[in-house]
């Protein structure tokens, strides 16, 4: 039996034998690490471009935005334009940080069955997303989407002033008016002429107040989902925007 | 310890690390040549990564490496140079030319239907069909029907700001929702749908009253449809006295459109799509067999 020599390098038999030791000198090597790469993410402005435009959801659009996540659209459908020629053909500019800076959490993704929807908003119609919904063969025959039928199904918004209380606690400045009005404004985006509208344009500058082909009366899943989707990628304004110049 | 060994064993192994626990020690054999060389490698790679590219966050910001290297220049770039190439063959006449120029000169015409084709499947497909015959709620493309005017030039302009787009000049016309707000009552609304489904040889609503229909047609629907029923492009009315129909030809159907109106909309391509593509766009629909 050899007796250890002294000296650093013989010294790891102390981490060899105790375990709790061991562990807590791999979660410090590790914290090095996360330190290093994630904490400068938090203090340094280079990491969200400053752009005009990108503005909190509307309750309608977060609402859309649970469902989103409830369903696990995600799960096929990615929403990052990644910066690559031949994404940036197909779908149109990069997506930028800040484009997703009120996204908790964000629903970036890394799967692709189906395709990115980063800038879907705008490309379809209203009504067009409503039959793809219900039955995606109906208007894409190659379609291997699930049909989501059931979504137009009443929206149960009980809870969406918790749900902005939520995000302003993660960041996202949703003012005491915006909670306290979120489910005044969730009604009064499905209808353009009621008497909400001007005061929701108000709180929520450019949002789109239309019945997203749905009743203006009463709020189903489908119309918030459809908000959201046609808000994705729109809040920028890309002929004004500057790489360079909004690159920090 | 060499009289309880195993006698397989040999007496003298390699060295060990002089750890033991309950009696097994751990060999302490060196790493091996290529392996240790390799590690020593890559952490010299690292400092010069650390040089060359952006890597180490600072106070206000973060080394920037010689290299000068970012991911977003690289492919704005690659953006820049292939747009380049394709304005070298003949994308840069596209953007400047008006569709009747692109029309008359036969090597712009076939990149315009060639950049117009691939177009159409990315952005149009979804809509009107992977080959421009629509369905129902969604006009086909290959027919002489054009709500919004079937020249290339009025196929363009539809085509940048669309219909009921949300977009300042895009197409607006509206058919009023003649049963659910009360304009007309259900017995004139079957009337009128019954009327226009003459026009073109259809049967109407069983018991409702052509003629009662054409009165009703001439006080609210010839104002946009025409007196005749032969539509207005201006106001995006259609022909109704032709064998076409958007929103279908059963009477339930007519009855159904009447009663609530039809808004279909069609999103604005301008800031979407280049003026190079929209122009290729219209070019290529225009083609597609019905064009005026």
């Amino acid at each position: 039996m050899a007796t250890a020599q002294p000296g650093l390098w013989k010294r790891h038999e102390i981490f060899e034998k105790n375990s709790i030791i061991l562990l807590i000198g791999a979660l410090i090597v590790v914290a090095i690490g996360g330190l290093v790469e994630i904490t400068p993410l938090f203090y340094l402005k280079s990491t969200v471009e400053a752009v005009e435009g990108v503005r909190p959801y509307t309750p309608l659009e977060l609402a859309g935005r649970n469902i989103y996540i409830r369903e696990g659209c995600y799960l096929c459908h990615s929403q990052m334009v990644r910066p690559m020629r031949d994404e940036i053909e197909r779908y149109g500019h990069f997506s930028l940080a800040a484009e997703s800076m009120y996204d908790h959490p964000f629903q970036w993704g890394s799967k692709r069955t189906g395709p990115d929807l980063a800038r879907v908003g705008g490309k379809y119609s209203d009504q067009w997303h409503r039959e793809h919904l219900i039955d995606p063969r109906a208007v894409v025959p190659a379609s291997i989407m699930p049909a989501y039928g059931f979504l137009d199904r009443p929206l149960d918004a009980d809870a969406i002033a918790d749900d902005l209380k939520a995000n302003r606690a993660l960041g996202v400045p949703y003012t005491d008016e915006m909670i306290a009005l979120a489910r005044t404004d969730l009604k009064a985006q499905l209808d353009p002429d009621g008497s909400g509208a001007a005061e929701l344009q108000r709180r929520y500058p450019g949002a789109t107040i239309r019945d997203f082909g749905g009743d203006k009366t009463k709020a189903a899943e489908i119309d918030a989902l459809i908000a959201y989707l046609q808000v994705l990628g729109t809040m920028v304004d890309f002929k004004i925007y500057e790489d360079k110049k909004n690159l920090r | 310890m060499a009289d309880t060994a195993n006698p397989g064993t040999p007496p003298a192994g390699p060295e060990t690390t002089g750890h033991e626990w309950d009696g097994i020690a751990e060999y302490n054999n060196p790493l091996p040549r290529w392996w240790l060389y390799g590690l020593y490698a890559t952490i010299i790679w690292a400092f010069g990564y650390w040089i060359a590219y952006p890597a180490w966050p600072l106070v206000s910001g973060y080394t920037g490496g010689l290299l000068g290297y970012s991911q977003r220049a690289t492919v704005l770039g690659e953006v820049a140079a292939v747009r380049r190439e394709r304005d070298a063959r003949g994308q840069a006449q596209l953007a400047s030319a008006a569709v009747a120029e692109i029309r008359a000169d036969p090597a712009l015409l076939r990149l315009a239907l060639a950049t117009g084709k691939a177009a159409f499947g990315d952005n149009c497909a979804g809509c009107h069909g992977s080959a421009a015959t629509g369905r129902q709620g969604y006009p086909n493309l290959q027919d002489d029907e054009w709500l919004w005017g079937g020249t290339a030039e009025a196929i363009e302009r539809t085509i940048r700001f669309g219909a009921r787009s949300g977009h300042g000049e895009a197409h607006v016309g509206d058919m009023p929702a003649f049963g659910r707000d009360g304009i007309l009552t259900r017995a004139e609304v079957e009337a009128v749908a019954s009327y226009v489904l003459s026009l073109s040889g259809k049967p109407g609503v069983a018991g409702a009253k052509p003629d009662k229909g054409a009165e009703v047609f001439a006080g609210n629907c010839a104002g946009c449809h025409g007196e005749a029923g032969k539509g207005n492009p201006e106001m995006g009315a259609p022909n109704l006295s032709d064998a076409i129909w958007l929103y279908g030809s059963a009477p339930e159907q007519v009855v159904a459109t009447v009663t609530n109106g039809r808004k279909g909309v069609m999103p604005a391509w301008e800031g979407r799509l280049d003026p190079a593509t929209i122009k290729s766009l219209a070019v290529y629909v225009h083609s597609l067999g019905g064009g005026k």
